[in-house]
């Protein structure tokens, strides 16, 4: 065990000295990996963001439950307790008064609410499903308009199902994007392991004729594509969070204009070593596919 | 220690290097093979390093036959032999101390015991203050000291040499054989390849003569 663990630190040692002793090379393949990695974790990012955006986005993926004229106050206590049990989420009762006193505060609405006889507006309720699928949604309307003395139930499926498609549309594009450019870390890391391999074919016959096992040989590289692969990640982790901070403020300028708040996050701790043991992975995968290949001309 | 029956080595094209070999080395010997150029000393020397596979025959090192050892045990077999080449096969991008120090990295010794065990190598031949030196700066002779401190340093039951004078003027070949000898004088087995008539003048009564492939 002592002996397998000094091989590994060796090993690693090994890689990170590898890394260290041409910087610019280093540095260029992991400029290489840090973009490829780059793209589809903006995107995944953005996605996120979207996402979010629909979620606080006013209107979008909210429920609203408009009572009957003659509903009073324990009908709307029945409402409650019909939420409640069906778990349908977070909500807020809007009374008759308070609706009408929002629509007196609209621009120019004060004379026309003044001329009513009476308040036209039903009591409300507001809510915010759990489940924000355009299935469940749809479901929970259905079941919402069929509850007592509830007038109407009004959702705005159409937008939810088009905002919906597009984030699918979206993360498709994101996977597809992530595919190809995986493939291409994978080459990258392929293609410096072939040269570094090829650079030591003097110590790999050396340390074969005297009792190294394919182990012993390949597993500095196997470390050096995972450690390439995980600094690319982190370095793309870099990236996307200096983008969205730099997006940030135009976009909160841009949602403050639609009249909502939209604070634009980055990566995430959770995100960033997400990547980099993506990039760990693709880049071990890349090492092993290359010495595999490379070493063969030692057999 | 080593015992070969009917040992034969034919390459792809069909030279057979060699041909229905049979002897016996104890462990503790120390044996000269020697022969003409092509005689078949190199090839031998592979065999029993395992660097190749016998085509017909048997070969026994330590109790295991070679020709029916898995490919996957031979790293470990060759641990057991202290391989000392012609051309040395040394790693001119580092020291000479990490040249020796490689043989103790495979099988895992931590570092200090490592390089305390390495620096008693370089000692033997007479190259512990020349460790720090990059290989490239030694004489031949002093390669070849090198290439043994390697072959020895994790104490190896088989000292196998294939030419390892070939390249030196007489001196070093002395000094070379005289370090063979104080390996010998301990235990070792050494079995070396060669075709220095010195040599085989001295060791007469312990040489395997090659001729086309046979012992003759």
């Amino acid at each position: 065990m002592r002996a397998w663990l000094t091989q590994h630190g060796a090993a690693l040692e090994g890689a990170v000295r590898r890394l260290l002793a041409a910087p610019l090379n280093t540095f260029l393949s992991l400029l290489v990996i840090g973009i490829a990695l780059t793209l589809p974790a903006a995107g995944y990012v953005l996605l996120d963001n979207l996402r979010d955006l629909g979620r606080s986005a006013s209107g979008a993926q909210q429920i609203s439950i408009f009572m009957a004229t003659d509903a009073d106050r324990r009908a709307a206590a029945e409402i409650e307790a019909r939420l409640k049990q069906a778990g349908a989420g977070r909500w807020h009762f809007v009374p008759k008064e308070e609706a009408l006193k929002r629509l007196r505060g609209g621009e120019g609405m004060a004379e026309i609410v003044a001329s009513l006889p009476r308040n036209p507006l039903p009591d409300a309720f507001v809510v915010e499903p759990a489940d924000a699928t355009p299935d469940k949604l749809e479901a929970l309307r259905q079941t919402m308009a069929g509850w007592p003395k509830v007038a109407h139930v009004q959702l705005d499926s159409a937008w939810v199902k088009r905002f919906d498609a597009f984030l699918r549309l979206g993360k498709l594009a994101v996977t597809l994007l992530a595919a190809i450019f995986a493939a291409g870390l994978v080459a990258v890391t392929f293609n410096t392991i072939r040269l570094q391999v090829m650079a030591q074919a003097a110590e790999i016959e050396v340390a074969r004729l005297i009792g190294a096992t394919d182990g012993f040989i390949r597993r500095p590289f196997y470390y050096f594509g995972a450690l390439q692969g995980a600094l690319g990640g982190f370095l793309a982790a870099a990236l996307v969070a200096t983008g969205m901070k730099l997006l940030a403020g135009p976009a909160a300028e841009l949602a403050a204009l639609y009249g909502g708040e939209f604070a634009l996050h980055g990566p995430g701790l959770r995100n960033i070593l997400l990547l980099a043991g993506v990039g760990a992975v693709l880049g071990w995968l890349g090492a092993q596919l290359s010495v595999s290949l490379s070493l063969r001309k030692f057999d | 220690m080593i015992v070969a029956s009917n040992l034969t080595k034919r390459y792809p094209g069909g030279y057979e290097a060699v041909k229905e070999v049979s002897f016996e080395i104890g462990a503790g010997d120390m044996v000269f093979i020697t022969g003409h150029s092509g005689a078949g000393k190199t090839t031998l020397v592979k065999l029993i390093a395992s660097v190749e596979r016998p085509t017909t025959g048997s070969l026994v090192v330590n109790g295991q036959n070679l020709s029916a050892l898995r490919a996957s045990a031979i790293p470990y077999l060759r641990r057991n032999f202290g391989l000392v080449f012609q051309d040395q096969k040394l790693l001119f991008d580092r020291t000479v101390l990490d040249n020796v120090l490689l043989p103790l990295h495979i099988v895992g010794l931590p570092r200090r015991e490592a390089v305390r065990r390495a620096q008693a190598a370089l000692d033997k031949v007479g190259l512990l203050d020349r460790q720090k030196a990059n290989p490239i700066a030694l004489s031949g002779g002093e390669q070849q000291r090198l290439a043994i401190a390697r072959a020895v340093v994790n104490r190896p039951a088989v000292l196998l040499a294939d030419e390892p004078t070939g390249n030196l003027d007489a001196e070093s070949a002395t000094d070379i054989l005289e370090i063979f000898e104080s390996f010998h004088q301990v235990g070792v087995t050494v079995v070396v390849a060669t075709h220095d008539p010195h040599w085989i003048e001295r060791y007469r009564p312990h040489v395997l003569r090659l001729d086309h492939g046979r012992l003759t």
